[in-house]
């Protein structure tokens, strides 16, 4: 059940500064009730982007210059709180296919990998250089090569880093883990007779 | 060489290894509550896929649950909504679920250990960064995202890359009026909200073996804030007391049995770790956020930091944190007035925590215009609170006496702050807009600390508050 294979993602990309942004800024938790993930985009970052009356804040997701980005740059722990996928999905359905950043919370860059979004690392000079392109310029072309672990903009490149992992799933179309988990088939009905688990007043 | 817990129960749970390199690992226990399992079921039906082993998923209520009024129906339609989908899905695919009705209805992360359902050497994960909480058993215990959450309905099983595992050594004794959140809080301080990324932690060291498991479970709780996805503590007497006649926990020659095997678990006394760090019990003081991530912390005696004088990398965070908290550069943190003090989460809303605080609540009365909410952790810690009037005690003092939930720790309920009101509180975030208003403010600090900010209405320090033992001069 191979997906769509991520070698390359291409686009513009915009710069949202700041270090340690959590996932409540990401979606605040007022949006966590609703059943299904369809209707998240909206929740991106609306506390930054929007003051309580509504009214537009200074914000990158709100200047026009930026609008149709797919490339997010951010700074270090970037998703760090809870594992909301709420963060990630909102991000996805906002348009945004990849992510360049200095680092990333683990639940976060786990989350966004299964969705098909790479989460890459890269210094802090690197991405500096980049967003500063991008401010002067932001129709620039970027691209995340996500095989050759590179980002191309203008005449520069800077090296990039993603666990194999990720990078194996993500260009060859298996970073969604469903099929792969299920072929243990068998091999699942051993492990729940072999394990204990938690039985109301009963035998282990 | 000897091996860690943490290496013991990976391999034992591993099914296999995936073609991208990460191990398929069996989860023991799936937790699931109604914010971040809708939409799991959900992608298990458009795959016309089934729950594997409905008997390893355990359900709970506790993010959107009212705790002023618990009766239904619920003043808010989408939280209404979101319960009833809970109980459709468990009951469609026979997962257990402690319901509001059940009397066992609480926070997930304090509903599995009360049940027993959370047992040393298993492997657990749950749609919430806090799952961390668990391995105080000696539990590898996962936060996973919504997906995740769909992998593990669907095969009992979940991708993950092994992590490193880093030694804390708390030794030494705690001084008065320190307890387990300013222990955790200090160790964030100290290693970086970032410092614990590809870690898990193992808390040890004479504070951790002299613990109770609520104590053990504060600090594992927070171990995300450090940015370790999972925090544990080896499995030894005051686990196995804790567990005994537990209503999921073995019973009879099964529990002899089950002891041996969680006894193996514990990492061996010459186990390897990536790294070990050591720390001073004697150092840690009453530990108090400033800032808008836990990290950013000092003793309750301290000045927040300047940014003139910090190094360029750190002065931009700095400001927007004080300009968010509206605090000014160097300035004590004791004495900044508060609005709402709030006892409760699964970090600090355990018996143990109301006990404390009650002590020292007695004969002392909530200050003028403070909002202070005590909410339990679980209706069992309810119950048990008012069993011993710790409940008639908080009332007397002036807290609102709520149900259990998660309530005002991320205010998905309608308990929340208002405007740039100021909270003391015993939950795990201050984190901008957690409590529920983009421009409210949280100082996160212990449930013994929120009671001497109620009382003042002030952030002070509860040794001179409630004349707790000798003064620390840190
Ligand atoms: S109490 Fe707070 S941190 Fe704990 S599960 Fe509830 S919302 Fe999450």
């Amino acid at each position: 059940m191979a997906l769509e294979q991520i070698k390359q993602v291409k686009g513009t990309a915009v710069h949202i500064p700041g270090n340690d942004i959590d996932t409540d800024r990401i979606t605040p938790a007022r949006y966590l009730k609703a059943v299904t993930f369809d209707e998240l985009a909206g929740a991106l970052f609306a506390d930054e982007r929007f003051s309580q009356d509504g009214k537009e804040k200074d914000h990158p997701l709100n200047n026009p210059r930026f609008k149709g980005a797919n490339i997010m740059l951010v700074g270090s722990n970037f998703g760090c709180g809870s594992s909301r996928e709420h963060s990630p999905q909102a991000i996805y359905r906002a348009g945004f296919r990849a992510i360049i950043g200095e680092s990333f919370a683990e639940i976060f860059f786990g989350n966004s990998t299964t969705l098909s979004m790479p989460c890459v690392t890269a210094s802090k000079n690197d991405i500096e250089a980049l967003a500063k392109a991008v401010e002067d310029n932001p129709k620039l072309d970027v691209t995340v090569d996500v095989e050759k672990l590179e980002v191309h903009y203008g005449d520069k490149s800077f090296k990039v880093k993603l666990p194999e992992s990720a990078r194996k799933g993500l260009i060859s179309g298996h970073w969604d883990p469903i099929a792969g988990l299920m072929e243990a088939g068998q091999l699942l009905d051993e492990f729940d007779e072999k394990l204990p688990k938690a039985t109301k007043g009963a035998a282990q | 060489m000897g091996k860690s817990l943490f290496e013991k129960v990976w391999e034992s749970h591993s099914v296999r290894t995936l073609d991208n390199g990460q191990t398929q690992l069996f989860i023991d226990t799936h937790l699931i509550h109604e914010v971040t399992s809708p939409q799991a079921f959900g992608m298990i039906r458009d795959l016309g896929l089934k729950v594997r082993f409905p008997g390893r998923t355990f359900a709970t209520v506790d993010h959107i649950v009212p705790t002023d009024n618990q009766t239904e129906p619920f003043a808010d339609p989408q939280a209404a909504e979101m319960i009833k989908k809970l109980r459709e899905n468990c009951k469609e695919f026979g997962i257990t679920l402690f319901d509001i009705s059940s009397g066992m209805q609480g926070i997930v992360h304090v509903v599995g250990p009360e049940e027993g359902i959370t047992q040393p050497g298993m492997t657990i994960a749950c749609g919430d960064s806090h799952t961390s909480t668990h391995g105080a058993f000696g539990a590898i215990a996962f936060g996973i995202g919504t997906t995740q959450v769909r992998d593990v309905l669907a095969t009992q099983t979940m991708a993950v890359s092994p992590l490193k595992v880093r030694r804390i050594n708390v030794e030494g004794r705690l001084r008065p009026g320190v307890y387990a959140k300013d222990v955790i809080l200090h160790i964030i301080k100290t290693l970086g909200v970032k410092g614990g990324i590809g870690y898990a932690y193992e808390y040890g060291g004479s504070v951790f073996d002299n613990f109770s498991m609520e104590e053990r479970m504060t600090v594992c709780n927070m171990s995300i804030e450090g940015g370790a996805r999972i925090g544990y503590v080896n499995p030894d007497q005051t686990t196995f007391e804790y567990l005994k006649g537990r209503p999921y926990a073995p019973m009879g020659n099964d529990w002899d049995k089950a002891v041996k095997r969680w006894q193996a678990f514990a990492s061996d006394t010459d186990a390897k770790y990536d790294d070990v760090v050591n720390i001073k019990a004697g150092d840690i003081a009453p530990t108090v956020t400033w800032g808008i991530n836990p990290g950013q912390s000092l003793a309750i005696n301290e000045r927040v930091p300047d940014p003139a004088h910090l190094p360029e990398e750190e002065r931009a965070g700095t400001e927007e944190a004080l300009l968010h908290m509206k605090l000014t550069p160097g300035q004590f943190i004791k004495g900044v007035p508060i609005n709402v003090a709030f006892i409760g989460s699964c970090t600090n809303g355990r018996i143990s925590d109301f006990r404390e605080a009650a002590k020292y609540l007695k004969g002392h009365k909530v200050a003028p215009g403070i909002r202070a909410i005590a909410v339990p952790g679980s209706q069992i810690v309810a119950k048990q609170c008012e069993a011993e009037g710790i409940d008639k005690v908080f009332r007397d003092a002036g807290f609102e006496w709520r149900g259990a939930g998660c309530s005002m720790c991320l205010a998905m309920n309608p308990d929340k702050l208002i405007g740039d009101e100021l909270s003391a509180s015993s939950s795990n975030r201050n984190f901008k807009g957690r409590q529920g208003s983009a421009t409210g403010r949280t100082v996160l600090m212990s449930p013994v600390m929120v009671a001497a900010a109620a009382v003042t209405g002030k952030i002070s320090d509860a040794r001179e508050v409630f004349g707790l033992g000798e003064l620390a001069t840190a």
